[in-house]
């Protein structure tokens, strides 16, 4: 039981200590029993709730780069679902017209996509957090109409093909053998953010995000960090891009407007900013939502609420104002997001008996 | 080169350059006094069409009872905002700032649709001549309308902030707040005013499009628009915003023109504001008139 548990009051004694991912045993061990645990939801769900899983998990490491970025740095991009589309579409294009393997084709679009963000972020990372906005604004637009545009790229109006994903002349087919590459990438890009928020520069980072001109005082350069922190975005929003293009195999431009970037946004408000496990909870609530109006509205069909509302026949606007009003209310009541919620849970039930 | 239609399209951005003057005037009133970036400002120029439209077609109100009303909401519509939703936002970052009005902006355009339908809706005819001679040119009798309520518009807000008690209340509070306060000015009531004001004037642009183009949701693009103007003339600069939104629409058309006769890539003129955006951010990113953030530590 040495390592097992925290004492009362948080004694850390080293820097390695108060940096370590897993505080104690136990945590490191319910973290590996539930990813071996998760392997095996392909065995226990059906085909529908396991693309939602996907979906859960493709979104969610585009939504950890967002996260990284208005999260730990203090920046805000409108344009996320531009950069997601644009990864979807590089990664398309390198597997079925230049023939890079899907396996490298998912990492390679990601750095693509990265330097594409760069162009946009870069004049406006020598200014305040507003002014990226703005930039990555213009950038949705921009970009939606250069796939509008480009047929060599994107195929224009029509829909750009994807290779499947392979790894050694292995094709992976159908969402149960996918589901698992999905794993591994959501696996492999968390580790990689915690870790990297643990290092030098993720420390810089939240440093220029708490107080940047104390940041610049202490010696961080302020355009390098905007810049990195902004590329590291566009690099997880075209990986998780990457991911989906293998997983739909076909890629079209609709549906990837500023919504979409929107809710993004509201993946990691909702989750919690500047949480790396908020941003998977947030992620699944809004992959969830529309399913728990979907039933909703079932359960009230023919009621006093669905003739005043017209639930069936509104169903997509009424998804879009619970939306934007779930951002507001985490907003104004809960900044932190489920993430602070899932702490204050924790703390409760740690001190159970006597709270006080 | 066809230099009637030239003339034409320059004309029409002159139009529309005008209303996106407005539209961005009433964008950077509300930035300078209580630094709010509102990226809702579409939708309020959307709601006060749609409110208009439903006053003239569903209650038959006829048009000159139909504005006032519609304006008198906007004002009480954008006081409420302001007291719902901003207030409690007051201190906080200016990224969750930002995002209370994106998640306005998506609650604002659903409910709409929702209220009104997706289908875009004809204004009913305001006026009996379709079109007026103007130095050989045939001009549309709205078009001259729009010109003429854009200019109204912006002197009335030029005296306002000139000559009238309220304004000078704003222009010092957009100074400095503090200092305002010390003075007396309730700083609470200039956010709100600011909000108010901003809407009126948005609605009012709103009904001008709708009686040009007819209401849909499209109209919220304006909103869009307004970044590109209010870059180049400089966030805080309401003189600035009014040039900035005039070179944006005679730049918008004249991409159009030189779109359509010689490149013929299509749809250029939509995204060549957005262009002209990422230049000015890369080489004048106060825009033409903004003040430099100077800071000292």
């Amino acid at each position: 039981m040495a390592n097992s548990m925290i004492p009362a009051g948080d004694f850390r004694t080293s820097y390695a200590a108060d940096t370590t991912i897993f505080p104690t045993v136990t945590s490191r061990n319910v973290a590996i029993v539930s990813i071996i645990l998760v392997c095996f939801a392909p065995y226990l769900f059906n085909e529908y709730w396991l693309s939602l899983l996907i979906q859960i998990g493709i979104y969610g490491i585009a939504a950890l780069g967002l996260n990284v970025l208005v999260g730990f740095t203090g920046q805000i991009s409108i344009g996320h679902a531009a950069f997601f589309l644009f990864g979807a579409f590089s990664s398309a294009y390198l597997s079925t017209k230049i023939g890079v393997p899907a396996f490298f084709a998912i990492p390679l679009s990601g750095v693509v996509t990265a330097l594409v963000g760069l162009v946009f972020g870069l004049p406006a990372a020598r200014l305040k957090g507003l002014y990226l906005a703005i930039a990555t604004l213009a950038a949705q637009y921009i970009l939606l109409d250069f796939f509008a545009r480009a047929e060599w790229f994107s195929g224009g109006s029509v829909p750009a093909m994807a290779e499947p994903f392979s790894i050694f002349g292995y094709v992976f087919q159908g969402d149960r053998q996918y589901f698992y590459v999905v794993l591994a990438y959501v696996v492999v890009c968390y580790l990689l953010v915690t870790n990297m928020m643990r290092s030098r520069d993720g420390r810089a980072l939240v440093a220029v995000r708490d107080h940047y001109l104390s940041a610049e005082i202490m010696g961080i350069n302020l355009t390098k960090y905007r810049t990195l922190s902004f590329g590291v975005a566009a690099f997880f929003a075209g990986v998780g891009g990457a991911l989906y293009a293998h997983y739909q195999l076909v890629v079209s431009y609709e549906g990837f407007g500023i919504e979409r970037s929107i809710l993004f946004l509201a993946m990691i408000i909702i989750g919690g900013t500047g949480s790396i496990m908020g941003t998977l909870m947030g992620t699944a609530f809004v992959v969830l939502l529309p399913e728990v109006m979907e039933w909703l509205s079932s359960v009230l069909a023919g009621g006093a609420i669905d003739q005043a509302l017209g639930l069936k026949t509104n169903i997509t606007f009424l998804r879009e104002i619970a939306i934007g009003v779930i951002i507001i209310v985490f907003l104004v009541f809960e900044p932190d997001g489920l993430a602070h919620r899932w702490h204050q849970i924790k703390a409760y039930w740690k001190l159970y008996p006597f709270s006080h | 080169m066809n230099a009637q239609l030239l003339i034409q399209l320059l004309v029409n951005g002159l139009v529309v350059g005008t209303l996106y003057g407005v539209v961005a005037m009433s964008f950077v009133l509300i930035y300078k006094a209580t630094q709010v970036v509102n990226f809702a400002q579409g939708e309020l120029l959307l709601v006060g069409a749609w409110v208009c439209w439903a006053l003239m077609v569903k209650y038959q109100v006829p048009f000159y009872f139909a504005m006032p009303i519609t304006m008198v909401f906007m004002f009480i519509f954008g006081i409420l905002i302001q007291m719902v939703f901003l207030r409690p936002m007051i201190g906080e970052p200016i990224i969750s700032v930002i995002m209370v009005t994106i998640a306005l902006s998506t609650v604002l355009q659903a409910s709409m649709k929702w209220i009104f339908g997706v289908n875009p809706q004809p204004f009913p005819p305001i006026f009996t001549s379709q079109s007026v001679n103007f130095l050989g040119l045939q001009i549309q009798t709205v078009y001259v309308m729009s010109l003429v309520v854009s200019l109204a518009m912006m002197a009335a807000m030029a005296w306002f902030f000139r000559s009238s008690k309220h304004g000078l209340a704003m222009r010092a509070t957009a100074f400095d707040q503090q200092v305002a306060q010390s003075l007396g000015i309730s700083v609470k009531n200039v956010f709100a005013m600011s909000w108010a004001i901003s809407a009126t004037v948005s609605a009012v642009a709103g009904v001008v499009v709708a009686v040009v183009n007819g209401v849909s949701s499209g109209l919220s693009i304006y909103g869009i628009k307004v970044f590109p103007a209010t870059i180049l003339g400089g966030l805080d600069s309401i003189g600035g915003a009014v040039l900035g939104g005039i070179i944006i629409g005679l730049l918008e058309n004249f991409a159009q023109f030189i779109d359509g006769e010689y490149l013929h890539w299509g749809n250029l003129y939509e995204v060549a504001p957005f262009y002209v955006l990422i230049i000015i951010l890369m080489i004048k990113p106060y825009g033409l008139f903004g003040t430099k953030d100077i800071e000292r530590v």
